[in-house]
């Protein structure tokens, strides 16, 4: 129980520390687009109004539209009282609040959980994943899901996600502006003296096109870890980790592993990479998972 | 420094010491008898639904008296079981008991194909899942409040506030070796 207890806390430092680094680098956006518009005060105001009004509307609204953009429909106890059940003792197990319950009607085998905190999130299965596994391995993944959802990893993974999409606007649109009406107007600064100007703006294109890759690189490698975690504590919850072991054979052999509405947006969400598994040094760098196989081992060793 | 003011600084550390010791004892015991209400639900479901079974099964069953009989005693053992103890006895005795039920079904196929019984055996499985979750939930629990009132300096605190160990929810085991299962 200590070791959860501690994940919650590291998860919330986590969620500050990633936080304070976006805003920075929102701010910073905003003041390069200030100062390609002539006013770096006022794109850096903007620039945080715009972020925290988007980061309140995608945090509290953000699971219903991953829900609706997987094509995920809520499961009543009727159609599928085996997964109903699962969930319902799983949540005991890990002493948090029944989740929703939601499936994908898909034939590839994967699961995720949404939500932002315990009292407001979601699992969703494949139907595929239900019609494949057995009750110890369904139990194996839900109580997976479930881990994400009592270490917070779900809001972690939401603010991240959020974050993200502000960040990659914000650098869109600076460098619509490099390209369009502020190319002017900075040459026009820059004869009126400040090779400062040119410096800045040099930055700040190359922060343009950096930014959204650095968050994207942070968002990987603290999922990769979380998702080892979360098959520690869910094998803690079932205490089978064979389940989970099993769970995750089946899911490596599946000859279709494509969820058909999953996206980039939403691949870190899924137990299981959605598409088709890359190798090579910079596929591993931008992988949402850790290679199934060692997931696998190190559950087959507890 | 005067060293009465460093006495009271000291008296006042310790002070807050203790209450902060105090509140997350009252908060962990609160969870455990959560925990232990989570149980308590769950038991209480399965015995609601154990009259249905019976009553579908019946019919069927014509040659598997004892079987059904004894699933009625069990349910009846439970509901007067008192202690703590007694009731993890009781209820490890009607998981038995409806799992020898559900192993004589298999030689009834009209009974398999009674739509009926398949939703109350998924119903009464299902709750046989959630009260082995919710006691393993419940036991941790009471590992973790037991422990971290018995650790020192927090069992000087707790001996005199009168905190007491928390019973887990396990037959004795005296009680397991009477449970006998008749097929």
């Amino acid at each position: 129980m200590r070791v959860m207890f501690d994940e919650v806390r590291g998860n919330r430092f986590r969620s500050w520390l990633l936080c304070s680094f976006f805003i920075v680098l929102i701010g910073v956006l905003g003041a390069v687009i200030g100062l390609v518009y002539g006013n770096i005060f006022f794109g850096l105001i903007v620039a945080l109004i715009f972020g925290f009004l988007y980061s309140l509307i995608g945090f509290y609204s953000g699971d219903s539209m991953i829900l609706s953009m997987s094509g995920a429909r809520p499961v009543t106890k009727q159609e599928f009282p085996y997964l109903y059940h699962t969930v319902e003792g799983l949540a005991i197990a890990a002493g948090i609040p029944t989740p929703k319950a939601y499936v994908i009607d898909d034939s590839a085998l994967n699961a995720f959980a949404t939500g932002r905190d315990p009292k407001h999130a979601a699992i969703t299965v494949t139907t595929g994943l239900l019609k494949t596994m057995n009750r110890q391995e369904l139990e194996g993944v839900v109580a997976h899901e479930m881990s994400h959802i009592r270490n917070y990893d779900i809001r972690f993974m939401m603010l991240t996600a959020v974050l993200i999409g502000i960040v990659t606007l914000l650098s869109d649109f600076l460098l619509r502006s490099f390209l369009w009406g502020g190319m002017g107007r900075s040459r026009r600064d820059s004869k009126s003296g400040g090779s400062l100007t040119i410096i800045l703006i040099a930055a700040g294109l190359l922060l343009a096109i950096l930014s959204p890759l650095i968050g994207q690189l942070i968002k990987l490698a603290i999922s990769r870890k979380r998702e080892f975690m979360a098959d520690a504590n869910g094998a803690i919850l079932t205490r089978y980790p064979a389940g989970l072991a099993s769970a995750l054979e089946k899911i490596k052999r599946d000859p279709d592993p494509l969820v058909d509405k999953a996206n980039k947006a939403t691949a870190h969400l899924f137990i299981s990479t959605p598409f088709r598994d890359s190798k090579g040094f910079v596929a591993k760098l931008f992988a949402t998972h850790p290679p199934i196989d060692e997931r696998i081992g190190r559950l087959r060793e507890m | 420094m005067n060293p009465w003011i460093i006495a009271a600084i000291i008296a006042g550390v310790i002070i807050l010491l203790v209450v902060f010791l105090y509140n997350s004892l009252i908060r962990l015991r609160n969870q455990v008898r959560n925990s232990w209400a989570q149980i308590d639900v769950q038991l209480k479901r399965r015995s609601d639904l154990i009259p249905n079974l019976v009553e579908s099964v019946k019919g069927y069953m014509k040659h598997e008296k004892t079987v059904l009989e004894n699933v009625t005693r069990a349910r009846a053992a439970m509901a007067s079981a008192g202690s703590m103890s007694e009731k993890a006895k009781a209820s490890n005795m009607l998981s038995d008991t409806l799992k020898s039920l559900f192993a004589v079904s298999e030689n009834y196929p009209q009974l398999k194909a009674n739509e009926n019984f398949l939703q109350l055996q998924e119903e009464i499985t299902g709750t046989e899942n959630k009260i082995s979750y919710a006691r393993q939930h419940y036991n941790d629990m009471v590992m973790a409040f037991n422990t971290k009132i018995e650790v020192f300096p927090n069992n000087l605190i707790s001996k005199t506030l009168d905190f007491k160990q928390e019973q887990p929810f396990a037959a004795t085991a005296e009680e397991r070796k009477n449970v006998k299962v008749s097929f």
